[in-house]
């Protein structure tokens, strides 16, 4: 018996090896799946743009409709200056939101971002946005703030967004705790 | 199907001279059943265990059930010991309700029964094997389901945010699970997971050990009889699938109390992730669910018919093989977050390419009865009503593959209808069928053949009167998780809720044909069902020794399948 011991206590040893490493490939998923979204635009992920030139004005023009929200409770008004832009796919365009702390004291916010429909979102190029960093606003203060993006030229050959007319670009601003660093 | 008959007969020629008395010595009542390593009385404990389960979970789906017969509210707010009938927390009972009777069928119900009960009682006899690799593991696993089940029961007398109790879904998804939930019964609820996946994994890996490690001289991998085969893969499908769902409920638990993000857009997580991840453990689980019961459907039909069963390596396969493409379709529960088309397109092939084994599995049943000499004992009517069953919902599970169809069909009755199909019938009838089938083996006592019959006819009856309707109220657009509905919907749930009372008469037949076997039944002689029973149990006496095989059987290899 004490063979079949060692046998048995073998193939248990590979079962929980087999365990740790679907777990370790549980929490793995984590940042794995945050690459490929930032890699591929899957779920309306946008893109961000290496350089700060567009590629230029195509003949396609789509309009662009801008929503923004705010987390509950954060005492904030957020809008869009404009709720839809028509744009030429290509062309280097810019949008303005109005944000205004109506609380008597100060509050940093950090602005997630996603695209409807989701395939056009590995399309949607932004340039330089609010987003990118975390904004603070003094108790009244509003500001204007800035999204210079373009549509790469390549939605107009996608067989996935050729045919899409309009694109949804949602803002989202919640309050950050400064004393944690953000995950 | 191995025949083993004449080799393991002559065994136990043996073993009843020489070991008899040292084989059936027990401990004593409180060593026996509290710190048994025995893989019989495990299994017992577990088949008790899941029947206590079962009816908590089906007294909350009767509870869910008479709220839905007709439009408004009619009893929540009196369960909730509030006075309006819109009342919060009136309305926070019912997730309440919905979350525990899935998790509590899934977890504590199903899973028990058919890996934790029959798995443990008839996997070692049927490989020739004295007892599990780990007993004492095997000891562990059931008792840690006992804390499992006290927690998910305990959450809901503590605060889930609105009101009392979990009302996440047994899904549990962020952000309701997490910013939308607060108070410890989410937490509860969540450990209870981790318990009871623990309880799971330890079992899996002594399945897996067992069957690689054990198998009595000449019982290869190819003979061994198609239940062994099916709680092998049910194994490796838990071994992969329940780890990632830790790991996800974990990361649910860190959101929830000590400030990370994983799935908080706040922090730049991402609550999709967490579905994701829900459902590649999701899917397989369905798939854990349903395949021990292919495994007993094989051998009852077989026994039934008086034929080795039809195809027995594609049957085999054919298991394999959905377990395998088991991984790779999760994201069919998740068409509407916004995947792609070619995603969806994807997903639907893959899905659609799981009828395959299935249906080689169903048309294998099928050509095992052919030219058979059949008899319709229950053991056997519950075969076939499962395969009936299973088919059914397999033909809408085709229909809600589709992922243009399950824009229409997401989250209606139609999805509720499917899975209760392949689940409460499926499953259901076949653990029936399993229980039926060897009771008699467990016991040493005949059940009572009339009383089995009425239960299947009635039981039959009430789960089509109570889950067919649901097909006409989904494809009319009503949506599940909703205690109230438009009155266009009244009729067919008041024919449901008519269902669940015929469906109960019948589990009151099956109480009684219960108590009444084991107090009354006539003694079961070691093999009641003939020649067409060939598997190693039937050759031991009725109940089996306390220790059997302590001399290994042999398996004769002049044998084709």
């Amino acid at each position: 018996m004490t063979a079949l011991a060692h046998r048995n206590r073998r193939v248990g040893l590979i079962g929980l090896l087999i365990v740790l490493a679907m777990i370790g490939l549980g929490f793995a998923s984590v940042p794995l799946y945050r690459i490929f979204c930032e890699a591929t635009g899957f779920d309306g992920t946008t893109q961000r743009a290496k350089s700060d030139d567009a590629p230029g004005a195509t003949g396609l023009i789509i309009s662009v409709r801008f929503d923004a929200n705010v987390a509950p409770g954060m005492g904030w008004t957020f809008g869009p200056e404009q709720e839809t832009e028509r744009v030429a796919v290509g062309a280097r365009e810019m949008a303005f939101f109005n944000a205004i702390n109506n609380t008597n004291h100060p509050i940093t916010g950090s602005a997630t971002f996603n695209v409807t429909p989701t395939q056009a979102g590995q399309y949607f190029t932004k340039i330089q946005c609010f987003c990118f960093t975390e904004q603070t606003l003094q108790p009244g203060e509003s500001v204007r703030m800035p999204v210079v993006y373009y549509v790469d030229p390549a939605f107009a050959t996608d067989k996935d967004t050729k045919n899409i007319p309009e694109i949804t670009l949602s803002y989202t601003f919640y309050p950050v705790d400064q004393s944690k660093t953000r995950g | 199907m191995t025949d083993t008959t004449a080799n393991a007969a002559h065994f136990q020629a043996h073993e009843d001279h020489g070991h008899h008395h040292d084989a059936d010595h027990k401990p004593g009542f409180f060593a026996r059943w509290f710190m048994s390593t025995n893989h019989k009385d495990i299994g017992t404990l577990y088949l008790i265990f899941a029947i206590c389960a079962g009816i908590i979970g089906g007294a909350i789906s009767g509870m869910m059930r008479f709220e839905l017969a007709h439009p408004g509210i009619q009893y929540l707010n009196h369960w909730a010991g509030v006075a309006s009938p819109t009342d919060p927390a009136a309305l926070h009972l019912w997730n309440v309700l919905i979350t525990a009777h899935g998790l509590i069928m899934v977890f504590f119900m199903v899973m028990p029964a058919m890996i934790g009960g029959f798995g443990n009682w008839f996997v070692p006899i049927m490989i020739g094997a004295p007892d599990m690799a780990f007993p004492r593991m095997n000891n562990i696993s059931f008792w840690l389901l006992i804390p499992a089940f006290s927690l998910l029961l305990g959450s809901t007398f503590v605060s889930g945010g609105t009101a009392n109790g979990a009302g996440t879904g047994w899904t549990v998804y962020a952000p309701l699970s997490t910013s939308g939930s607060a108070g410890p019964a989410v937490d509860m609820a969540i450990l209870s997971l981790h318990l009871a996946g623990a309880s799971s994994i330890l079992g899996a890996i002594n399945f897996i050990t067992t069957i690689f490690n054990m198998r009595a001289p000449g019982m290869t991998l190819h003979k061994m009889p198609l239940f062994v085969w099916s709680v092998l893969v049910t194994a490796f499908l838990l071994l992969l699938a329940l780890p990632v769902l830790a790991a996800a409920i974990t990361m649910l638990l860190t959101d929830r109390n000590f400030g990370t993000t994983f799935y908080d857009p706040t922090g730049g997580g991402n609550p999709i992730l967490y579905q994701h991840l829900f459902w590649f453990f999701g899917h397989p689980e369905v798939y854990i669910m349903i395949l021990p019961g292919f495994g007993m459907v094989s051998h009852i039909v077989s026994t039934f018919s008086r034929k080795p069963v039809f195809g027995y390596l594609g049957m085999a396969y054919a298991m394999v093989a959905i377990g395998v493409v088991g991984f790779v379709v999760w994201a069919h529960h998740m068409y509407t977050t916004g995947l792609s088309v070619d995603t969806k397109m994807y997903f639907t092939a893959a899905t659609m390419v799981i009828a395959v084994p299935t249906g080689i599995k169903i048309f294998s049943w099928i050509a095992t009865m052919w030219g058979g000499s059949l008899t319709f004992k229950t053991p056997m009517v519950w075969a076939l009503g499962f395969i009936f069953m299973f088919t059914v919902g397999g033909v809408t599970g085709v229909v809600l593959s589709n992922g243009g169809i399950d824009n229409y069909m997401q989250d209606t009755y139609y999805v509720v209808a499917h899975f209760h199909y392949v689940l409460s019938l499926g499953a259901v009838f076949s653990l029936f069928a399993g229980f039926y089938y060897w009771f008699p083996k467990m016991s040493g006592r005949m059940y009572n053949e009339l009383l089995g019959q009425l239960h299947f006819w009635v039981f039959f009856i009430g789960v089509n009167m109570l889950f067919f309707p649901m097909h006409f109220l989904g494809l009319d657009g009503m949506p599940r998780r909703y205690p109230d509905y438009p009155d266009a919907y009244e009729h067919w749930n008041s024919f449901a809720t008519h269902g669940y009372e015929v469906m109960a008469a019948g589990m009151a037949i099956f109480f009684i044909n219960l108590i009444y076997s084991l107090v009354a039944g006539p003694k079961a002689p070691d093999n009641p069902w003939g020649e067409g029973a060939t598997t190693l149990e039937w050759t031991l006496s009725s109940p089996p020794p306390y220790h059997q095989f302590e001399t290994l059987p042999r398996i004769s290899d002049d044998h084709g399948h």
